[in-house]
C-alpha cells in the first residue's frame, strides 16, 4: 500500500465507519462492533505511517483543488503524527467506554452519538495531516460542527444554551480571526510577499520579512489573529466554551475535551508557530512575546478557578484550560526544547486527562454523583476507578513514574535553554514561577479528591445506596488509559523520537 | 441543428417569450406547467451550450445581430463569460423552480389562474434572460420592464394565501417603476451626449470623444454624463435592492407564492446586480465611475451597511421568509462590495456569489415553501421540532444556512474566500472585517432557527407531517447538493467568474 493510499484511508475509514454505524442503527451490538472496528482500523492506518515519518519521510496526498491554487492536501510530519496517533489511539478505549456509559445511563439517540464520533475523528486526522493553512482551517471547522451534536446530545435547555456558547465562541474566533489570517496570508501570497500557504520548516515569512515586503507589525498581527483564531486552545479570555461543553455525556467530554478538540487547538498553535510563522522569525522580530504571559496567566487563573469548583467535571474542565496553556507556554518560549516539551505534553495530558474524565463518568454511572463533595469514601466501593484516577492525578501534577513528569521535565529544560539567549531573564523566571506555582495548585485541587475517596469514611446516606464498580467496559477503558499513563513513563521511545524530530524542525 | 446553434442567443429570449404567450392562450388544465417545464428545460440546455461556447471561444465573445443589422444601428446580443454565467444562474434556477412550482403553486393559487401564472413565470424569465444577454442599453430597459411587470403580478398572486401580497406588490410596483424610469432617464441623458444606445458604442464615444475634453477648459457634457450616470445608478440600485433602497424587498419576498420568492431571491436581484456591473464596467467605465465620481466609496458604505443591518434585521424576524428576505439584502451587500473593490478577486467574488447565493438562497426558500405547503405558514414557531418529521427538507434548510454563514465546503465559503482576499488586496481591511462580522451575524440568525428545528418540541396534539412530495423534494435537494459540490470543487465556477472578472477589468484581453 502506498503512503498516499494510507493517508486517504486514514481519512476515509472513519467516514465509511460512520455510514456503517448509521445503517446498523437498529442493531446496537452490530453498531458498536462497527465503532470499535473503525477505531482499531483508523489507529492501525495512522500507526502504519509512523516508521516512514521516523525515517525522515513526509508522505503527502493531494486530494483536490477547491479553487485554483488552493488545494486540499495533506502531508504527514512528526508533529501531526503525534496528534493523529494520540487522537486515534485514545478513540479505542473511548469507544469501549462509550458503550458502557451510554448503555449504563440509558442515553437516547445513541446512533446519532456513534455516528458523529467518527466524523470528529476524520476531522482530527485531517487537521493533523493538513499540508497547508487552508486545509487545516477546513478541518478545524468541520471538527467544530461535527462535535456540536455531541455536545448538545441531551437536547435539554441546558444543552442548547451550552451548545450556543460552544459554537458561538469557536466559530466566531475561527471566522473572525483565523479565517482572516488565512485569507490575509493568501492575499500576501498572491502578491508574492510570502512563499506560500503550505506549512514549511522555519515558516513562510522568512523571505518576506527579510526583504521588507511584510512589515514586522503585520507579521505580529497575523500571529495574534492566528492564536486567537484557534479558540480550541482555550487561551483566556476565549476559554468559556470549554466548561460550557461539559454538559455533554462524559465520553464526549473525555475524548473531545481532553483529547481531540482541545488538542486540535494546541496542536494548531504549535503547528502555525513552527511551520507558518517560524519560531526563530518570531524571536528575531520580537513578535508574539505577549503569548508567554497570556499562557502563564491562563495556567494560574485556570488552576485557581479549578480549586473552587465542586462540580467534578467542571473542576476537570478548568484543569484542562490550565494544562492546555502549559503547551501554549512551551510554544511561546520559542526554543526547540520547549516546543519539544509542548509536543510531549500533548501526549502526557491526553493520557492523564482522559483517565480523569473516565473516572468522573464512571462515578456518575455507578453512583450518580456529580460533585466532589459527594465522593467521601467512594474509593472503597470503586477501587479500580479511583485507583486509575489517582494515577491520572499524579500525571497532572507531574510526579515521576507517570508520563506527566516527562513533559514537565522538557518544558523546564526549554526554559533553561532559553536562558542562553541574550537579554534579560524576566521571561524565563516568569515561566519557571508559573510552572512551579501551578504544580502546587494542581496538587491542591486534585489530591483532596483522592484523599476524600480513600481516607474519608462513607457518609450515612451513602450507606443506604449500595453500589459497586461501573460496568466492565468502563473499568477496562479507564484501566487501559491509566496503564498508558504509567507505561509511557518507562517506554516512551516512539513519543520521544517524534518529539525529537519536532525539535529539529524548530531549530 | 446548425440553425439553432447559430441563433442560440436570440432563441434563449424568443423561445420563453413565445411560449409564454402560448401558455396564456392554451395553457389550461395543467398544460401550462408542462409548457413552462419544457421551455425552462430547453433554456437551461441552451444557456449551458452558450456558456460552453463562450468559454471556448478565443475572444471570449459571441455577438449576435438581431435581424442582421450591425451595431450600433441594430440591436446586438453579446455573450461574454460574465453574462453567460448569469444566464446560467437564471436558467438553472428557473428550470429547477418550475419543477418545484407544480405542487407548491397549485396549493397557493386558484386553479383557474394557473395558466396565467405560468405565462407570467415565462415572461419573467424572458425578461431576466433578455436583460442579461442584450448589448443594447435601451433594449435592456424594455426587458427590465417585461420582467418587472410580470414579477409585480406574480407577487400579487400570493394574495390567495395572504392579502398583504397585494400591498407588497403595489409597493414593489411603485418603487420598481421609479427605478426603471430612473434608468430610462439616465439612458436618455447618455443618448443625448453620444447619440447611441449600444453599450459598447456609448463607451467608445464617451472614452474617445467626451472624456478627453474634460481635462481642458471647455469640458463637454460633463454635467449631463454625470447626471445620466447618477440616474442609472440610483435606478438600478432600486432594482437590486441595495441598502437603503431595499424597502420593497422584504414584503415582496415574504408574501409572494413560495416558488416566486425563490425565483425573485435567486435571480431578479442578481440580474439587477449584473446590470449595475455592466453600466459601471462596460458603459461608463471604471475610470469615470470609480476614479472620478468615487462611486466605489458610496457603494462600499451601502454594501457594508447592507451586510450588517440586513443581517441584524434578519435576526429580529419571526417570519422565516422575511428573515431570508433580510438576509438577501445582506447578501446583495456582499455582491455590491465585491465589484466596488475594483480588483480581480473582488469582482470574481461578486460574479461567483451571484451563482453561489442563488443555489443557497433558492434551496432555503424552497425548504420554507415545503413548510408553507404543509402548515400554511413559515414562522419560527412553525418549524419547532420539524427536524424529525421533515428530515430532508430541514436538512436542505440547514445546508443552505451553513452556506449563508460561509462554512468551508459550502459554496458560500468560496464567495467569502474571494471577497475577503479582494478586500485585503484593495487595502480595505475594514470591509474584510465587515464581511466576517456579517458571517457571525448570519450564524446567529441561522442558528436561532436550527435550534428550533432540532431542539424545539412540536405540540403534542399537532398532526404528524409527511415529508414533501417528490416534485418539491428533488429540486430542493439538487440545489442543496450543488451548493455543497461547488463548495468542494469550485474550479469550474471560479474559472468562469475569474475569466469574466479579468475581462471586465481588462487584465485579460
Amino acid at each position: 500500500m502506498t503512503p498516499e493510499m494510507t493517508i486517504a484511508l486514514a481519512l476515509g475509514t472513519p467516514l465509511v465507519g460512520a455510514m456503517l454505524i448509521a445503517m446498523a442503527g437498529k442493531v446496537p451490538n452490530l453498531r458498536e462492533a462497527f465503532t470499535l472496528l473503525t477505531a482499531l482500523a483508523t489507529f492501525g492506518l495512522v500507526a502504519s505511517l509512523y516508521p516512514l515519518v521516523i525515517a525522515g519521510n513526509q508522505p503527502g496526498l493531494f486530494l483536490l483543488e477547491i479553487v485554483p491554487g488552493v488545494p486540499l492536501s495533506f502531508k504527514v510530519e512528526p508533529l501531526g503524527m503525534v496528534y493523529a496517533l494520540v487522537a486515534t489511539l485514545l478513540w479505542i478505549p473511548n469507544s469501549l467506554y462509550s458503550i458502557g456509559y451510554m448503555r449504563g445511563n440509558n442515553e437516547k439517540h445513541q446512533t446519532r452519538f456513534y455516528f458523529c464520533f467518527p466524523l470528529a475523528i476524520a476531522s482530527a486526522v485531517g487537521i493533523a495531516f493538513a499540508a497547508n493553512i487552508f486545509t487545516m482551517f477546513v478541518f478545524y471547522e468541520t471538527l467544530t460542527l461535527s462535535t456540536f451534536p455531541l455536545v448538545t446530545h441531551k437536547g435539554n435547555s441546558d444543552a442548547v444554551k451550552s451548545g450556543r456558547i460552544y459554537l458561538g465562541i469557536l466559530l466566531t474566533t475561527s471566522v473572525c480571526f483565523q479565517l482572516l489570517a488565512v485569507l490575509w496570508i493568501y492575499a500576501l501570497y498572491q502578491g508574492g510577499d510570502v512563499s506560500g500557504i503550505d506549512f514549511v520548516r522555519g515558516g513562510i515569512f522568512k523571505e518576506g520579512l527579510a526583504s521588507g515586503a511584510v512589515a514586522p507589525t503585520v507579521f505580529g498581527l497575523l500571529f495574534f489573529l492566528y492564536i486567537y483564531g484557534i479558540g480550541k486552545a482555550a487561551i483566556m479570555p476565549v476559554h468559556r466554551w470549554l466548561p460550557a461543553a461539559m454538559v455533554a455525556p462524559t465520553p464526549v467530554s473525555a475524548f473531545l475535551h481532553a483529547v481531540a478538540v482541545v488538542k486540535a487547538g494546541v496542536f494548531c498553535v504549535i503547528k502555525v508557530t513552527v511551520y507558518v510563522f517560524g519560531a526563530n522569525a518570531l524571536l528575531e522580530y520580537g513578535q508574539g512575546h505577549w503569548l508567554l504571559y497570556v499562557a502563564g496567566a491562563t495556567i494560574l487563573i485556570g488552576s485557581l478557578i479549578a480549586l473552587f469548583q465542586d462540580n467534578f467535571k467542571k473542576r476537570l474542565a478548568y484543569s484542562t484550560i490550565s494544562q492546555l496553556s502549559y503547551i501554549v507556554l512551551g510554544t511561546a518560549l520559542l526554543t526547540p526544547i520547549a516546543i519539544m516539551g509542548a509536543t510531549l505534553h500533548i501526549i502526557a495530558h491526553a493520557f492523564g486527562k482522559i483517565t480523569l474524565f473516565f473516572a468522573a463518568g464512571s462515578v456518575y454511572t455507578a453512583a450518580h454523583k456529580t460533585q466532589v463533595s459527594q465522593l467521601d469514601g467512594i474509593g472503597r466501593r470503586m477501587p479500580w476507578t479511583m485507583g486509575a484516577f489517582t494515577v491520572g492525578t499524579l500525571s497532572m501534577i507531574g510526579v515521576p513514574v507517570v508520563v506527566g513528569f516527562i513533559s514537565k521535565w522538557y518544558l523546564i529544560s526549554g526554559v533553561i535553554e532559553r536562558w542562553e539567549l541574550p537579554g534579560g531573564h524576566f521571561d524565563e523566571v516568569f515561566a519557571l514561577l508559573v510552572i512551579s506555582f501551578s504544580t502546587l495548585l494542581n496538587a491542591g485541587y486534585f489530591l483532596p479528591i483522592v484523599y476524600r475517596a480513600f481516607f474519608k469514611p462513607l457518609k450515612d446516606e451513602d450507606l443506604k445506596h449500595p453500589h459497586g464498580e461501573a460496568p466492565w467496559p468502563i473499568v477496562t477503558a479507564l484501566m487501559f488509559t491509566a496503564g498508558l499513563t504509567l507505561f509511557f513513563f518507562f517506554w516512551n521511545k516512539p513519543a520521544l523520537e517524534l518529539a525529537e524530530l519536532v525539535r529539529r524542525a524548530v531549530g | 441543428m446548425e440553425l439553432i446553434h447559430k441563433n442560440l442567443p436570440a432563441l434563449i429570449v424568443v423561445l420563453p417569450l413565445c411560449m409564454g404567450l402560448l401558455t396564456s392562450i392554451i395553457g389550461r388544465r395543467g398544460l401550462g406547467w408542462w409548457m413552462a417545464m419544457a421551455t425552462t428545460g430547453a433554456v437551461f440546455a441552451m444557456s449551458g451550450q452558450l456558456l460552453w461556447n463562450v468559454m471556448h471561444d478565443g475572444a471570449y465573445q459571441i455577438t449576435y445581430q438581431m435581424g442582421s443589422w450591425p451595431a450600433p444601428f441594430g440591436i446586438v446580443y453579446i455573450v461574454d463569460p460574465l453574462n453567460a454565467s448569469v444566464l446560467m444562474v437564471v436558467s438553472t434556477i428557473a428550470a429547477v423552480l418550475t419543477l418545484y412550482a407544480r405542487k407548491s403553486v397549485a396549493s397557493e393559487i386558484q386553479k383557474n389562474r394557473l395558466h396565467f401564472f405560468y405565462a407570467l413565470w415565462l415572461f419573467c424569465t424572458t425578461g431576466l434572460l433578455g436583460i442579461t444577454i442584450t448589448g443594447d442599453a435601451f433594449n435592456l430597459y424594455v426587458l427590465l420592464e417585461i420582467s418587472s411587470l410580470s414579477t409585480y403580478t406574480l407577487v400579487a398572486l400570493g394574495r390567495a394565501r395572504n392579502r398583504r401580497a397585494l400591498t407588497a406588490a403595489i409597493n414593489y410596483l411603485v418603487l420598481g417603476s421609479i427605478g426603471a424610469n430612473f434608468y430610462l432617464l439616465g439612458i436618455a441623458y447618455l443618448y443625448q451626449v453620444t447619440g447611441s444606445l449600444n453599450m459598447a458604442d456609448i463607451h467608445h464615444i464617451l472614452v474617445n470623444q467626451v472624456f478627453p475634453t474634460w481635462g481642458g477648459d471647455a469640458p463637454q457634457y460633463r454635467t449631463t454624463v454625470i447626471v445620466g450616470f447618477a440616474f442609472m445608478a440610483v435606478g438600478l440600485s432600486l432594482k437590486l435592492a441595495l441598502f437603503p433602497l431595499h424597502g420593497w424587498l422584504p414584503n415582496a419576498y415574504t408574501y409572494s407564492p413560495s416558488a416566486v420568492s425563490g425565483l425573485l431571491a435567486s435571480t431578479a436581484t442578481k440580474v439587477g446586480a449584473y446590470a449595475f456591473i455592466r453600466v459601471i464596467f462596460t458603459i461608463v467605465g471604471v475610470d469615470f465611475a470609480f476614479g472620478l465620481l468615487h462611486t466605489d466609496t458610496a457603494l462600499m458604505v451601502s454594501a457594508g451597511a447592507a451586510i450588517i443591518i440586513g443581517a441584524w434585521l434578519a435576526l429580529k424576524q419571526t417570519n422565516l421568509k422575511k428573515m431570508l428576505a433580510y438576509s438577501s439584502i445582506g447578501q446583495i451587500g456582499y455582491i455590491t462590495l465585491g465589484f466596488s473593490l475594483n480588483n480581480v478577486n473582488g469582482l470574481t467574488a461578486s460574479i461567483i456569489h451571484l451563482f453561489n447565493h442563488a443555489l443557497t438562497k433558492g434551496s432555503m426558500f424552497m425548504a420554507l415553501g415545503v413548510v408553507v405547503y404543509r402548515l400554511g405558514n413559515a414562522r419560527i414557531t412553525d418549524v419547532r421540532g420539524l427536524g424529525r418529521q421533515l428530515p430532508v427538507t430541514m436538512g436542505v434548510f440547514v445546508v443552505g444556512g451553513l452556506g449563508l454563514i460561509g462554512v468551508p465546503l459550502t459554496a458560500g465559503f468560496i464567495s467569502k474566500w474571494y471577497l475577503v482576499t479582494g478586500a485585503i488586496q484593495a487595502g480595505r481591511y475594514e470591509m474584510a472585517a465587515v464581511v466576517l462580522v456579517g458571517s457571525i451575524l448570519a450564524l446567529m440568525y441561522v442558528w436561532r432557527v436550527v435550534e428550533q428545528i432540532y431542539f424545539g418540541k412540536r405540540d403534542e396534539n399537532a398532526p404528524k407531517l409527511r415529508e414533501a412530495p417528490l416534485t418539491m423534494l428533488v429540486p430542493m435537494v439538487l440545489l442543496a447538493a450543488a451548493s455543497i459540490y461547488f463548495g468542494i470543487d469550485a474550479r469550474a465556477t471560479s474559472w468562469v467568474s475569474q475569466t469574466a472578472a479579468e475581462l471586465l477589468l481588462g487584465v485579460k484581453l
